[in-house]
């Protein structure tokens, strides 16, 4: 298979030619050329990509993240003001899930707010919403004496998932990963890299790392081919973002245009437990208390397929009778419960567990039922 | 991969081996390569009459659906039932893993399609998509 041309205006990552010498197959995504799936003939495809990172490892080029940093004397006055949860919560070298919101409680994007040292915080966002998320911070952060810097394009950010993951980066790093809880960072060498960002973070339900090297080429080539030999023992193979998309969904992990949006709000998204009311105020706070009191019109629920059947993102709902009451933001077969699975808004009064329901699949209704989420959950261990 | 040369071929990536009147149909290997892993496949009731280049039934991979078109005209004696229970086949073997066998209609339809030499260069021209 020959790659598609990639036109001036897609954006490549520093690792785009490596994703190209592994036979990806690339697709656009928000105007990045990414590698959607590799190749059988290397062991991967999204099936065998999804199930090493439940049962091993992968990795993954994230670098289309977006990073802002907020650093200065008012920084966690600024983060607290556009951000959802608590970062007064952090401690240094903590992180948390959170989201950016407009004033009607609606989502500009969600985050991942880091702790890197006093007065200093980095906001991990997503690739389609980049410009938008960094003109949104510095904008609503201006009354605060703090400094915003879009450092977007100074990071490859590597992501290695599963339950081997620390395994591996174990073997390239200095730091004392065993020390490293999920959502806390460290700084340490990797690959010989001095001082690099490691943070216990990831988009898979399950355990993981995300490093942050320098953008180069020649750097980024280098560390991709030393961490895939460093799992060479443990099965590692190099991931998509076709399975990215299957591990999140499994883990219902919002994305943002399918399960969250600026015509979403936090309550019909049911991300109440990041989202801290009892903070004076931020950003959307006010029009969440309104909400709040008047409840939800619709809410996401989990839909298993119980007629042979795929659900796919922007499916109609109906009831049983036939009538129209949501669509499916996310559906997928999930290749690790071998069932087909969404996630869609459907009115609340549907949303109890086992309530019968019809996806149209073209033209055609077809069975499936309100199932508990997260579809799947990682097994705790005691490390 | 070489492309069996006793079969036609079409532009959305069928291909349909006759013998008389009858034909198999199912999906080449550049296809299923395009796919991805294959986890449905949908196909026709047997008795429904299917048309040249309309669709006859889908097949989706764990990223997306694609519809599948008749190369030509005819009436379905039989399908591949395994392909219910074990879509990958078609991942594993696609020029093996039939997926209808049609009772032609007009058997001179297929002077129309892709001979293997042709789908080959077209495939190859296409840049895979």
């Amino acid at each position: 298979m020959t790659p598609i041309e990639a036109t001036a205006a897609v954006r490549k990552t520093a690792l785009n030619a490596v994703h190209r010498q592994m036979g990806a197959k690339m697709v656009d995504f928000n105007g990045w050329d990414m590698p959607v799936e590799y190749p059988a003939a290397i062991g991967c495809g999204i099936i065998n990509e999804h199930m090493a990172v439940r049962t091993g490892v992968g990795i993954f080029d994230v670098s289309h993240m977006g990073d802002i940093r907020l650093a200065g004397p008012q920084a966690l006055a600024a983060v607290q003001h556009i951000s959802m949860n608590d970062a007064a919560r952090l401690a240094v070298g903590q992180a948390q899930y959170s989201a950016l919101l407009y004033p009607r409680g609606t989502f500009v994007d969600d985050v991942i707010v880091h702790r890197l040292g006093e007065d200093e915080y980095l906001l991990v966002i997503n690739a389609g919403t980049r410009e938008k998320d960094f003109d949104w911070v510095r904008n609503n952060t201006r009354p605060f004496d703090c400094a915003v810097e879009n450092l977007s394009d100074d990071f490859t950010q590597i992501a290695i998932q599963g339950p081997k993951g620390v395994d591996v980066l174990q073997k390239l790093t200095d730091a004392n990963l065993s020390a490293v809880k999920f959502y806390w960072v460290t700084h340490g060498s990797v690959c010989g890299l001095k001082n690099i960002l490691i943070a216990r973070t990831g988009y898979t339900a399950e355990d993981g790392f995300e490093i942050y090297i320098p953008s180069d080429e020649t750097i980024g080539a280098r560390v991709w081919k030393e961490i895939l030999s460093a799992g060479k023992e443990f099965g590692i193979v190099p991931c998509g973002l076709g399975a990215r998309n299957t591990l999140r969904l499994e883990g219902k992990l919002p994305l943002y245009g399918h399960e969250i949006s600026d015509t979403i709000n936090v309550w019909e998204a049911g991300l109440d437990r990041f989202c801290k009311m009892e903070k004076p105020e931020f950003i959307g706070h006010a029009a969440l208390e309104k909400g709040k009191a008047e409840g939800v019109k619709r809410t996401l629920v989990g839909l298993e397929m119980t007629e042979r059947g795929i659900a796919r993102d922007s499916y109609i709902v109906r009831d049983v009778a036939g009538r129209e009451i949501g669509y499916v933001t996310s559906g997928s077969p999930s290749p690790f419960l071998k069932k087909n699975i969404a996630l869609a808004y459907v009115p609340p009064e549907f949303a109890p567990v086992g309530t019968a329901v019809k996806v149209e699949i073209r033209g055609q209704g077809v069975g499936a039922q309100v199932v508990p989420t997260p579809f799947y959950k990682r097994p705790k261990k005691s490390s | 991969m070489a492309y069996p040369s006793d079969r036609k071929y079409t532009k959305q990536h069928e291909w349909i081996q006759a013998s008389g009147t009858t034909a198999t149909v199912g999906i080449t290997d550049h296809a299923q390569e395009e796919l991805g892993d294959i986890v449905f496949v949908e196909l026709p009731k047997v008795g429904s009459e299917v048309t040249a280049g309309k669709t006859f039934g889908s097949v989706e991979s764990v990223k997306a659906v694609s519809d599948l078109y008749a190369p030509a005209a005819g009436t379905v004696t039989e399908v591949n039932g395994e392909l219910a229970t074990s879509p990958e086949n078609v991942n594993k073997d696609a020029h093996g893993s039939w997926m209808m066998k049609i009772t032609l209609k007009n058997p001179g339809e297929l002077d129309a399609l892709l001979s293997s030499a042709d789908y080959e260069k077209f495939v190859a021209e296409e840049g895979g998509h």
